[in-house]
C-alpha cells in the first residue's frame, strides 16, 4: 500500500492510495481497460473530460465500502483507441451499453461524470434494467443558448486547469506523467482523451439527450461543484426537470467540473448515501 | 520553373491597436472592424491584381478559402476564380483551394470545379487542402476527430464525380448519396491537376506519391523554416522510389522586389509588419482542438529529429499557437528569418534560385501582396518581378516535364471573351 498527501488544503491528512485490479475487455475489437477495486454491492463509474490516466482518492472512498468497477470509455486513457470507430451519437450510447455490460455492471449503481455522465444517462433511459441507481456529476448532453457550457476544446493549455477544477493543481495531478512514463506516448494519450470527449460533443455538447430524460426511471443523484465553470449549474434543474424517477440535486462547495477530484470525500459519501 | 501569383486578400484596415485591443485575426474578430464599403475597394483592388498579374506574365494566378478571417476575405475562392476566368484568356487559376469536408454535399466542389474549369476552357488547377482548425473545426463546427477521414471520403467522391460516366450511388462512412452524377464534366481529363497543401506529415507526403498529386507547403515563415519539411518530403518520395521531379512540389514565399535592397527594406516594411503582426495575430485558443493533429504526427513532432535538427525555426509538429508566438513581427527579424525575401531583382533572383534548388521546388507560389500594400506598390512588385526576377529563373529545372499543369482547350477552340468593363450603354454615352 502507497501512502500519498492528500488534498493539499489538508495536508495533515494523509489517505491510502493503492492499485486496483486492472483487467480487459473487448470491445469493438479494442482491448479496454476495467478497474475492480473493494467489496461489497457494486457501484460502476464512468469519468469526465481527460478520463482516468491514474487511480484517483475518490475511487478508494467508494471501494471502502461497495465493489467499484471503472471501465475505460473508448479513446479515454485504458480505452485505446476504441473512439475512431464511434462516428455518431447511437455508435457512442451503444458502445458504453456494451462496456457497462461487459465489465460486469449490469443493474448495478452507476456513477458517470462530465462526459461519461452524458452516457451513463443515455444508458439509464434506454436500458432501465441496467441501471439500479444513478447518480451524474455535471453531465453533458444539454445546451441553452441563452447560457451555454463553456468550450472545452477552445483553450489556451494554461487555461485548461482552473477550467477543470476548482483547484487547479487537482487536475495537474491527474495529469502530470508518473514517474517512468512513457514521454512520447503519455501526452498523447492525454490528447486523445480529449479528443475522444470532442470526438463525441463536437461542438456545443449538446446529444439531445433531452429528448430521453424523460425514459430515465432509475432514482438520480445530481451533484454539482459550486465552482463549476464548464457546465452552469441550471443544467441542474434542467436534468431533474427532465429525468422521470425521483432526483435530487447536490451542489459541492470548494468543487469545480470535475468535484470528484476536488472534493473526493464529500462527493463520494453523497454517492454512497444515495445508492446505500 | 514556374511562378503563381497568390492572392490571399486581406483586410487591409485593421487598427494599429489591433493586436492590444483584440484577442483573434481569426474565428471572433469583431464584426465592427468590418467596414463593407472599404472592403468593395480592397475586393477590386485584389482583382485587379490578380488581373495583372497575368496581364504580367505570371505562370499561374491562384485564391484559396478562409473562414471568420481577417486576413483571408475569400470564404468561397470559387467565386473569385470565376470572374478571373472571364477576365483573363491563357492564365491557369489555381484554386488553393476548395476544404472539401466543409462542403454537404462534396460533390458541390466537384460541380464548382468543373463549372470552373468549363467557364474557363480547362486551366484549372483544383487544389484541396484539409483546411486549418480555424477554418474547420471553430468557424464551420467541423469535429475535429473526423475531420480527415472525411476529408479523405469526400475526396474519392469528388474524383469518382469527376471520373464516372455513368449515375452512381455512394455508400460512404459519411456521405450517402443515391444519385451521383454531377453536370457540368470538367474539361481536363480524367479530371483537373489536383494539388494538396498540407502541412509536414508523412501520412500526406504518402498520399500525394499515391495519388500522383502535387504537394505544396504553404507557410508564412519563409524557406528557411519550410527546409526542414520540404527534405522530409522527398527523403519520403526517396523511399517510395519516386523520382525527384521538382514539379511534385509547391511552395510559398513573400517577395519584395524594388531597385535596391534599401529602398526595398524601406516599401515592404509596412506591409510586412501589418501581416506579421495583425494578419498573424491567432488567439491560441483556436490553436490544438483535439484530433486535429493525428497521433502519429503527434509523435512525429515529439521524437522527429528532424525538428530538433531544425531547432527553433522548425514548424514540424507545433501547434498555431507556438508558431505564431515565436515569429518575428517587425522588419529586421522577417527579412534576417526568410520569410519575406527583399532585394534588387538581381537579388531577389539570386535567393529564390538557392531556394527553388535547395527545396528542389518547381513552383513557387508567390506573395507578391502583403498585409495593407496597395494597390500601387503591388503592381510595382508585380511588374518588376515579371519583368527582372522572372526571365533569369525561367529555365530553372527545364530538364523536368512538368506533368501536373493544366491542359486547356487549344485556344482557336475557346470562346472570343468581349473587351471588358461592360458598362450600360446609356452610361457609358454620358
Amino acid at each position: 500500500m502507497l501512502l500519498r498527501p492528500a488534498h493539499p488544503s489538508n495536508p495533515g491528512v494523509r489517505v491510502s492510495v493503492s492499485d486496483p485490479e486492472v483487467s480487459f475487455v473487448e470491445l469493438n475489437g479494442v482491448q479496454t481497460r476495467v478497474w475492480r477495486k473493494g467489496s461489497g454491492p457494486r457501484i460502476g463509474f464512468l469519468a469526465g473530460l481527460g478520463g482516468l490516466p491514474r487511480w484517483i482518492p475518490f475511487l478508494d472512498r467508494l471501494a471502502e465500502t461497495r465493489t467499484v468497477i471503472v471501465p475505460s470509455l473508448p479513446g479515454f486513457p485504458g480505452g485505446g483507441r476504441g473512439h475512431a470507430q464511434l462516428d455518431d451519437q447511437l455508435d457512442w450510447v451503444v458502445a458504453t451499453r456494451r462496456l457497462v455490460g461487459l465489465a460486469g455492471l449490469d443493474g448495478a449503481d452507476l456513477v458517470g461524470s462530465s462526459v461519461g455522465g452524458a452516457l451513463a444517462a443515455e444508458v439509464a433511459a434506454l436500458w432501465p434494467e441496467a441501471v439500479r441507481r444513478l447518480a451524474l456529476i455535471a453531465p453533458f448532453g444539454l445546451y441553452e443558448e441563452a447560457e451555454p457550457p463553456a468550450d472545452p476544446w477552445a483553450q489556451r493549455a494554461d487555461a485548461v486547469p482552473a477550467l477543470l477544477c476548482a483547484d487547479p493543481e487537482n487536475w495537474r495531478r491527474l495529469k502530470a506523467p508518473p514517474e517512468g512514463a512513457n514521454s512520447i506516448e503519455w501526452p498523447i494519450e492525454q490528447t486523445r482523451a480529449s479528443e475522444a470527449a470532442a470526438r463525441f460533443l463536437w461542438p456545443l455538447g449538446n446529444t439531445r439527450l433531452a429528448k430521453r430524460l424523460p425514459l430515465i426511471q432509475a432514482p438520480t443523484l445530481l451533484l454539482w461543484g459550486e465552482q463549476d465553470r464548464v457546465m452552469p449549474r441550471s443544467y441542474a434543474d434542467r436534468f431533474a426537470k427532465g429525468i422521470a424517477g425521483p432526483s435530487e440535486i447536490r451542489i459541492i462547495p470548494g468543487a469545480g467540473h470535475l468535484a470528484e477530484l476536488d472534493q473526493p470525500d464529500e462527493v463520494a459519501k453523497a454517492i454512497l448515501a444515495w445508492t446505500a | 520553373m514556374k511562378f503563381m501569383w497568390f492572392h490571399l486578400m486581406p483586410y487591409t484596415e485593421l487598427p494599429d491597436d489591433f493586436r492590444e485591443k483584440h484577442p483573434s485575426v481569426w474565428v471572433d474578430i469583431h464584426s465592427s472592424l468590418f467596414d463593407p464599403k472599404r472592403a468593395h475597394h480592397m475586393y477590386n483592388d485584389f482583382m485587379d491584381e490578380l488581373e495583372y498579374a497575368a496581364e504580367c506574365g505570371f505562370d499561374a494566378i491562384c485564391v484559396n478559402e478562409h473562414h471568420s478571417n481577417g486576413y483571408g476575405l475569400m470564404p468561397s475562392p470559387n467565386l473569385i476564380a470565376t470572374s478571373l476566368a472571364r477576365r483573363t484568356r491563357e492564365t491557369p487559376i489555381c484554386v488553393m483551394g476548395n476544404s472539401l469536408a466543409l462542403y454537404n454535399p462534396p460533390t458541390r466542389v466537384a460541380e464548382e470545379f468543373a463549372m470552373i474549369d468549363v467557364i474557363s476552357g480547362g486551366r484549372l488547377i483544383a487544389g484541396f487542402p484539409v483546411g486549418t482548425p480555424m477554418d474547420t473545426c471553430f468557424a464551420y463546427g467541423q469535429n475535429p476527430s473526423m475531420l480527415r477521414e472525411r476529408y479523405l471520403e469526400a475526396h474519392d467522391l469528388v474524383i469518382r464525380a469527376w471520373t464516372e460516366k455513368d449515375t452512381f450511388a455512394f455508400n460512404g462512412r459519411f456521405n450517402q448519396q443515391r444519385y451521383v452524377n454531377i453536370w457540368p464534366r470538367p474539361v481536363q481529363q480524367p479530371h483537373p491537376p489536383v494539388w494538396i497543401p498540407g502541412g509536414g506529415s508523412v501520412e500526406t507526403w504518402r498520399w500525394c506519391a499515391e495519388k500522383d498529386y502535387v504537394y505544396c507547403y504553404l507557410s508564412y515563415y519563409g524557406y528557411k523554416a519550410g527546409k526542414a519539411i520540404m527534405d522530409g518530403f522527398w527523403a519520403e518520395m526517396d523511399r517510395l522510389g519516386k523520382d525527384r521531379n521538382p514539379y511534385r512540389a509547391g511552395f510559398l514565399q513573400f517577395v519584395g522586389v524594388a531597385e535596391t535592397r534599401e529602398q526595398a527594406m524601406e516599401l515592404y516594411k509596412e506591409p510586412a509588419e501589418y501581416f506579421y503582426g495583425r494578419c498573424l495575430h491567432v488567439d491560441g485558443r483556436w490553436a490544438t482542438p483535439p484530433g486535429y493533429v493525428t497521433e502519429a504526427t503527434q509523435r512525429a513532432g515529439l521524437q522527429s529529429q528532424v525538428a530538433k535538427a531544425a531547432g527553433s525555426e522548425s514548424t514540424l509538429g507545433k501547434g498555431t499557437q507556438e508558431r505564431f508566438a515565436g515569429t518575428a513581427k517587425d522588419m529586421q527579424g522577417i527579412v534576417d528569418r526568410g520569410y519575406v525575401i527583399i532585394g534588387s531583382p538581381d537579388e531577389v533572383a539570386e535567393q529564390l534560385r538557392e531556394v527553388a534548388t535547395s527545396l528542389n521546388v518547381g513552383h513557387f507560389m508567390l506573395l507578391l501582396q502583403y498585409g495593407n500594400m496597395n494597390k500601387e506598390l503591388t503592381k510595382y512588385n508585380t511588374r518588376l518581378f515579371a519583368e527582372k526576377v522572372m526571365p533569369k529563373l525561367k529555365d530553372l529545372f527545364s530538364e523536368w516535364e512538368d506533368r501536373w499543369w493544366p491542359k486547356p482547350m487549344a485556344a482557336a477552340e475557346r470562346a472570343v471573351l468581349p473587351d471588358f468593363t461592360a458598362t450600360p450603354r446609356a452610361l457609358a454615352a454620358e
